[in-house]
């Protein structure tokens, strides 16, 4: 019994460790999506994030004295800068200058991924080493640190406590902005940005706050989800967020833009990008030959498809995008 | 007219944005080329901050790396057609405002079909009828890859962005795996060269000169776009769907037709992106055999504003940049990683995408709104 118990444990944290990032990216997209921008930069955006915080931490850890307490702060300080400035370089684009949001987007996209590798590459010249990429073990140690009584309470404890606080605290992210989207007069005059942006500014909300606001807080939350990825991984390597930014993407769809069903979806595709390394652990009597990972891989990818067609053929109000995602608003437009 | 005291006090905005009704051509190039050169002032001051290299050296290595001698300036001009084709390709779609950003996995099929091809048939077959099954497995490849979320659009308007997007990495675990399947030493992951020795199937030289043919033929495709977009019906079709679905349901438009038919010719085009990219460049197949051009087309497409022939010059613009900045990493004098292309690659499109504002709006400020007024 404990046997199967601890099979069900392992391949759970196993999966809410990989959905991690994908949740950060995803919460922050449907922030931002809400607002009526597709913000295809996501990947860029978490890729400036995770490099921030591990340019930082690489530092950090090679002065002299060290502070546990800083060690935590100042990568994430650096993290949400460093994709602030992401947000705000879309937003001035797209809000302000009106520029198409696909193709800023994807420009931004180019742009973030070859900063990150640009850094990554350049640190691991400056450090001398012959790795292929950048390592923050210690600052990634620290991170690790779990709750003390985690391993007291039995499979509960391992199950419900033994992850890092990061993981923590992106489910109380996606909570709250689950929470602020649909039961506060904001998350209405949010929607109503994305919905319909000529009538909310007759309504007399700021769509030009609103969207930028809601554009920088979400790509902060993405880049979190870029440092998370580096934290779990203890390092930097090139060209490795991007496929989990676009994963972030798509669990926006998945989960019909509502945050808190993004929870339960970064699981599940956590689950789905693993699946194929899960099956020898779990030990089922089923032999896959070596590279099929490639075909398990796609399956996270066919199952967003699935759901876009179904959201699309119901038809369900509630679960349609916001109506004007992608268009830029011009107040003097008939 | 009086005014009240109180509306006197309302903080008027220091400028107010209005739509330019049209602006002269020469104009709205002056500004493109003024934000390009803002641009790379930028990038070198970023160089010079970041990294504490010479920008000037910076941008002569670029300039020689781009066209430094005739294999580079070849390799340049290349690059720009494969460019321009998968840019050719993406277009009709846009302009049908169908966001088509599955180019990557069109393409990735198509090269897989072509390396199909070539494993399969080659010995088998004629040359001439290997060609054309390259060519035909290609096209259907790419067509079949961009109907999937072509029909589902037209029949019940899925969000075609993200499904295309989806597709793409399907399209490239596919690749992988076939990469996997079909190379040599089990396990590597690589296919090799195919055909190295016979050089079958592959694109024949022309006067000796091997990048020719690949140019030519997309020389030929621009202009039939070209024509295709601007004279034929179903070129305005295509702008009338993409202008307004109701009016073009009004005509007398089969729009869902229209939709089908044009997502075909662009996904097949990308299929044929395909076909080159194996046959014409690389004569294998890898996962990176796209190289990241089916996203940087869309830039191309749309900063040209879908005109097949300024195409020609924005790609060759961003593969410029790029084919520069990829040498400046491997300039002795200059210590700069080779990810450095794509940041300056990505400020300079930043820029120009930034710069079409000022084509299209205004910017009117308080002060000289009274001279006009006064002046009326």
């Amino acid at each position: 019994m404990s046997f199967i118990l601890d099979k069900i444990i392992y391949v759970l944290a196993n999966a809410i460790n990989n959905g991690m990032p994908i949740l950060f990216g995803s919460t922050g997209e449907i922030i931002t999506e809400k607002a009526g921008h597709l913000n295809l930069g996501i990947p860029g955006v978490m890729a400036v994030g995770g490099i921030s915080g591990v340019v930082t931490a690489f530092f950090y850890q090679q002065s002299a004295s060290k502070n546990t307490f800083l060690m935590i702060l100042l990568p994430l300080l650096a993290t949400l800068l460093g994709s602030l400035v992401m947000g705000l370089i879309y937003c001035f684009l797209t809000v302000t200058l009106r520029a198409n949001q696909n193709v800023t987007g994807l420009a931004l996209t180019t742009f973030g991924i070859g900063i990150g590798n640009f850094f990554g590459a350049s640190i691991i010249k400056l450090s001398h080493s012959e790795l292929t990429s950048v390592r923050i073990d210690e600052t990634s140690k620290v991170f690790k640190a779990t709750l003390p009584f985690a391993s007291k309470l039995g499979f509960i404890g391992e199950l419900l406590f033994s992850y890092r606080f990061l993981v923590y605290a992106g489910i109380i992210i996606a909570l709250v902005c689950a929470y602020v989207l649909k039961r506060t007069r904001v998350g209405l005059h949010l929607r109503a940005v994305g919905e319909n942006p000529a009538t909310a500014d007759a309504a007399g909300i700021n769509v030009n706050k609103y969207k930028y606001v809601s554009t920088c807080v979400g790509s902060m939350i993405a880049g979190l989800g870029g440092f998370y990825y580096c934290i779990d991984k203890n390092g930097w390597s090139n060209d490795n967020i991007g496929p989990f930014g676009w994963l972030a993407i798509a669990l926006v769809i998945f989960a019909i833009w509502r945050p808190n069903l993004a929870i339960f979806g970064s699981i599940l595709f956590g689950l789905l990008l693993n699946l194929y390394d899960l099956i020898p652990a779990l030990e089922l009597n089923i032999k896959f030959p070596h590279g099929y990972d490639k075909l398990f891989k796609m399956v996270p990818y066919i199952v967003t498809i699935v759901v876009l067609i179904i959201t699309s053929a119901r038809k369900k109000r509630e679960n349609q995008p916001p109506a004007s995602l992608g268009l830029s608003y011009f107040r003097e437009d008939r | 007219m009086v005014k009240s005291p109180t509306e006197k006090k309302v903080r008027e905005p220091l400028f107010h944005i209005v739509k330019r009704d049209a602006i002269p051509w020469w104009k709205a190039w002056l500004i493109r080329i003024a934000a390009v050169l803002i641009a790379l002032v930028v990038v070198a001051v970023i160089t010079l901050v970041m990294t504490g290299q010479d920008p000037i050296e910076m941008y002569k290595a670029m300039f020689d790396g781009a066209v430094g001698n005739s294999t580079r300036t070849w390799n340049l001009l290349q690059d720009t057609a494969l460019l321009l084709i998968v840019g050719l390709a993406v277009t009709p779609a846009f302009k049908m405002r169908f966001w088509n950003i599955g180019a990557q996995g069109q393409i990735l099929v198509g090269c897989l079909a072509t390396t199909f091809c070539m494993r399969t048939f080659t010995g088998k077959v004629p040359t001439a009828v290997l060609f054309i099954l390259m060519i035909a497995f290609a096209l259907i490849a790419g067509a079949v890859w961009a109907l999937i979320p072509g029909i589902f659009k037209a029949y019940l308007n899925t969000n075609e962005t993200l499904f295309t997007l989806m597709m793409n990495y399907i399209a490239l675990n596919l690749v992988a795996f076939f990469c996997f399947r079909w190379s040599k030493n089990s396990g590597n992951d690589v296919i090799g060269i195919i055909n190295r020795s016979s050089k079958t199937g592959w694109m024949p030289d022309i006067a000796g000169n091997k990048f020719l043919l690949n140019i030519i033929i997309v020389a030929v495709i621009t202009v039939a776009a070209f024509v295709y977009l601007k004279y034929s019906k179903h070129g305005y079709e295509i702008s009338v769907v993409g202008e307004s679905e109701n009016t073009a349901r009004y005509i007398g438009i089969n729009v869902k037709h229209v939709i089908i038919r044009t997502v075909l010719i662009s996904g097949a085009l990308c299929g044929l992106a395909g076909f080159l990219l194996v046959s014409g460049v690389h004569h294998t197949l890898t996962t990176d055999v796209e190289g990241g051009r089916g996203f940087t087309a869309i830039i191309v497409s749309w900063m040209a504003h879908f005109n097949p022939f300024y195409m020609i010059l924005t790609s060759f613009l961003i593969v410029f940049l790029e084919k520069g900045a990829i040498q400046v990493a491997s300039a002795k004098n200059l210590q700069l990683d080779d990810n450095f292309s794509d940041i300056v690659v990505g400020i300079i499109i930043l820029f120009i995408i930034g710069c079409e504002f000022f084509i299209n709006y205004r910017i009117k400020f308080k002060s000289k709104d009274k001279a006009e007024e006064a002046r009326e």
